[in-house]
């Protein structure tokens, strides 16, 4: 019973990431009909926004020291962070400490700019194309954007840690009534499952309840007859696509202290969202979010020890043989509606 | 691409030496009588095939590795301050080239992955004429790329390569490893964990699903059982893993009070970030602190990881601080950090090292046979023992091509000075500790065969 809680929560932030990853695909094919197989890209883009923050913060001027000497005998030089000057020690490292969540506020604007300029830049050019121009294009941005984080940040992964106050784990197990350490879960897990919660909450309360959210629904549903009542349509939908790379880089910048941010993060998580938005259902805002917790939470089944005994390999296929059958058996995936991307 | 080709070109340009020479044979032609061999130098120069990852998740050790061939060819064009020449006990190098021949070198990308790296070599070879190829930092690439080259008759000098299969049931009579392996890595650390955490302890192991990874945990856990611990689980993990959460959080129901990560690169920054924040290394299980272990990490991936790697266990295969905290046993050690550091700006990683000393052992058995030919080369390096490369005295074994020399058991510091401070040495194991029989249970399996000169 309780491995069974441990690896429900384990596919709760594995989940929320898949989540809201799927989420900004569909929120992107829902308005603008473009399959983007770059929003994996963003997703790793939202990771370096919290490394080139933290970068930013620990920018340092250069102390020789004399009584110490460095790994030639030379005297060694000692880097200061500038934050140091400005706020003092402590101030400043307690500011480092909080580098990932203050770097929310920095990856919002940067990541609806991105958004913003490859809608505007390139992909609005690729609207009347077929589909597999469509994902060649954003298959290749993808590329070349990977390339260009590895050409500034190396492709080794960049520690990036969560704040000290979210270090060490939660035990579930005392909470429940289990032995101690039977069942613990890392803090900085739960603030990222809370985290992709209210992100989707509020994406879903801003689609629902503002007219602008409602213009857009309609839009989605309509497009043609939402243009002819006089309405720009394609200047929100190029807002939507600013939000869901917002969505995909905030989903990465909390991400970055779960693993290490490296430049070929995006592409690992890409495959599988459009597996969960395909599960889900193409164009369904609600699959994808469904779809992402359910194939969190089977993969993590599927890594049991005890269920490698049995069926040896199950953990690196269990998501697409759950995609072969729920497409046989419901070809719209979960909660897919009639007309999407059907001919 | 046929091994024809191969012949025919070797035979070719051997004619072209034999005919501008004269009657006075190539020296290789004499000592061994071989008709010839693959891309028999002809000019006043040789060309080198350094294959490295320039791309994909190794490229900053590929990077580092490139660092030092090119320091190496400096060196052995009578470059720069001769770094570890001056130490060498062999002094046949002298800085003249090899053989006189100004060594010149072509690079390739083998982006960690087996095919390419076959690729990138081979094109070396057929286009380039290189004669010898080093580098690589997987042992999927090194098995993959000695096996290339032991068919095209080119001499292999395995860069940072630590399965037993390398020089196990992979081995193979052009290819040379240097590095250390698995079993060493097993044999050294052992002794020392039963020292610091005791013989009483259970071990959960976290294996990457390849041939590293299994020669590790088999080289771990049985020097470990030999110690008396226990090993409750096992885990493969897949290569393409980015999260081990799912294989993390059993480990502490399991009983387990040790957690072995059988990981490398990538792989193993993400599971000791992951095992660290499940709050393993805080706990306490069987009335005894739980402890992690890494058995091979480098100083790259410890810069991954972070703070994660304070007083983590591992091993290595050299260290840069080795001379000046353990003495002149590891002389040569200073000579090559300060002409890394000065032309680089800061020290050398275990992987600059390797492919560094590969490179000027390759250039001294061809001075010391008098030939290129690599069947001469094989017969110069088979046995040679030396000294003066950072490492102590070393063998290099005629019956699996491995160097014997002492190995470094290291720890994550827990006050680094610097970024490039990161481990501390606790101890070095002597080399008879490590040495085991060619046809130990761990490297059964393949045949060294016949050096292939490919003419």
């Amino acid at each position: 019973m309780d491995a069974i809680i441990l690896q429900i929560l384990n596919g709760l932030d594995k989940g929320s990431a898949y989540a809201l990853i799927a989420l900004g695909l569909t929120l992107i094919f829902g308005t603008l009909g473009v399959v983007n197989f770059a929003h994996g890209a963003l997703f790793m883009i939202g990771a370096f926004c919290a490394v080139t923050l933290s970068r930013i913060l620990t920018l340092s001027h250069t102390v020789i020291d004399e009584t110490q000497k460095d790994f030639l005998g030379n005297p060694l030089k000692v880097d200061v962070p500038y934050i140091y000057d400005i706020f003092g020690q402590k101030t400043g490292d307690a500011i480092i400490d909080w580098a990932v969540p203050i770097s929310i506020l920095f990856a919002i604007p940067v990541m609806v700019g991105i958004g913003f300029a490859m809608e505007r830049g390139l992909i609005k050019h690729f609207y009347k194309r077929p589909h597999a121009d469509q994902i060649l294009v954003t298959f290749g941005l993808a590329i070349v954007l990977q390339e260009v984080i590895k050409y500034f940040y190396g492709a080794n992964p960049i520690p990036t840690p969560a704040p000290d106050a979210f270090r060490g784990s939660f035990d579930f197990g005392a909470l429940l009534g289990f032995d101690p350490n039977t069942i613990i879960y890392p803090y900085w897990r739960l603030v990222y499952f809370a985290f992709s919660a209210v992100i989707i909450g509020a994406v879903f309360a801003f689609l629902q309840f503002t007219t602008f959210g409602m213009v857009v629904r309609a839009g989605m549903a309509d497009r043609e007859t939402v243009g002819l009542l006089g309405i720009n349509i394609d200047k929100r939908f190029t807002i939507m696509f600013g939000i869901a790379a917002a969505v995909a880089g905030l989903a990465g910048v909390m991400y970055a202290p779960i693993n290490s941010p490296n430049y070929h993060m995006g592409m690992d998580f890409l495959v599988l969202s459009f597996v969960v938005v395909v599960v889900g259902g193409m164009g369904s805002l609600s699959g994808a979010v469904l779809a992402g917790f359910l194939l969190g939470i089977l993969e993590s089944f599927a890594s049991m020890a005890a269920v490698l005994e049995i069926l040896p390999g199950i953990n690196q296929i269990i998501i697409y043989l759950v995609a072969i059958i729920i497409l046989l058996t419901r070809p719209r995936g979960l909660m897919g509606r009639k007309g999407v991307m059907e001919e | 691409m046929s091994k024809s080709n191969f012949t025919r070109r070797g035979l070719i340009k051997t004619g072209a030496v034999a005919g501008a020479a004269g009657l006075s044979l190539p020296t290789y032609l004499r000592a061994d009588g071989h008709s010839g061999f693959t891309n028999a130098p002809t000019g006043d120069t040789v060309t080198l095939g350094f294959n490295v990852p320039q791309s994909g998740p190794y490229a900053d050790e590929g990077a580092d590795e490139l660092r030092a061939f090119e320091l190496a060819v400096e060196h052995l064009n009578g470059g720069g301050d001769g770094g570890m020449m001056q130490t060498f006990s062999s002094k046949a190098l002298q800085g003249n080239g090899i053989l006189g021949k100004k060594v010149e070198y072509v690079s390739g990308d083998t982006q960690t992955k087996s095919d390419a790296a076959r690729a990138s070599a081979r094109s070396m070879i057929e286009k380039d004429g290189a004669i010898m190829i080093t580098g690589g930092s997987s042992s999927g690439v090194a098995v993959a790329v000695q096996a290339l080259c032991q068919e095209a008759g080119v001499i292999f000098m395995a860069g940072l390569t630590h399965s037993n299969d390398t020089t196990g049931k992979d081995k193979k009579a052009n290819g040379f490893r240097h590095f250390f392996n698995s079993y060493m890595s097993g044999a050294a650390l052992a002794p020392v964990l039963a020292n610091q955490y005791g013989t009483d302890r259970k071990a959960y192991h976290l294996t990457a699903d390849y041939n590293w990874g299994y020669t590790t945990q088999e080289a771990v856990q049985s020097s470990t059982e030999a110690m008396g611990w226990e090993t409750v689980n096992a885990v493969l993990t897949p290569l393409t893993q980015t999260d081990f959460s799912s294989y993390i959080a059993p480990v502490l129901q399991s009983g387990a009070d040790v957690l072995v990560l059988n990981h490398y690169g990538g792989n193993m920054v993400n599971s000791l970030t992951n095992a660290v924040q499940f709050g393993l290394r805080d706990k306490e299980v069987n009335g005894k602190k739980f402890e992690i272990v890494v058995p091979l990490y480098s100083e790259l991936m410890a810069r991954g990881a972070g703070a994660n790697i304070k007083g983590i266990f591992g091993s290595q295969n050299w260290d840069w601080k080795l001379e000046n905290q353990l003495g002149a046993r590891y002389v040569g050690t200073n000579a090559f950090v300060q002409s890394f550091g000065e032309k680089y700006g800061f020290p050398p990683s275990q992987a600059a090292h390797t492919c560094y000393v590969q490179t000027l052992l390759y250039a001294d058995a061809v001075e010391r046979a008098g030939s290129f030919n690599p069947c001469a080369v094989v017969e110069a390096l088979e046995g040679f023992e030396f000294d003066g490369m950072g490492n102590g005295p070393t063998l290099y074994r005629a019956d699996d091509h491995q160097c014997f020399k002492d190995v470094v058991v290291v720890k994550g510091k827990e006050n680094p000075e610097n970024e490039y401070d990161l481990v501390e040495i606790v101890e070095v194991t002597p080399t008879e500790q490590v040495t085991y029989d060619p046809d130990h249970p761990q490297m059964a399996g393949g045949q060294l065969g016949e050096c292939n000169p490919g003419a």
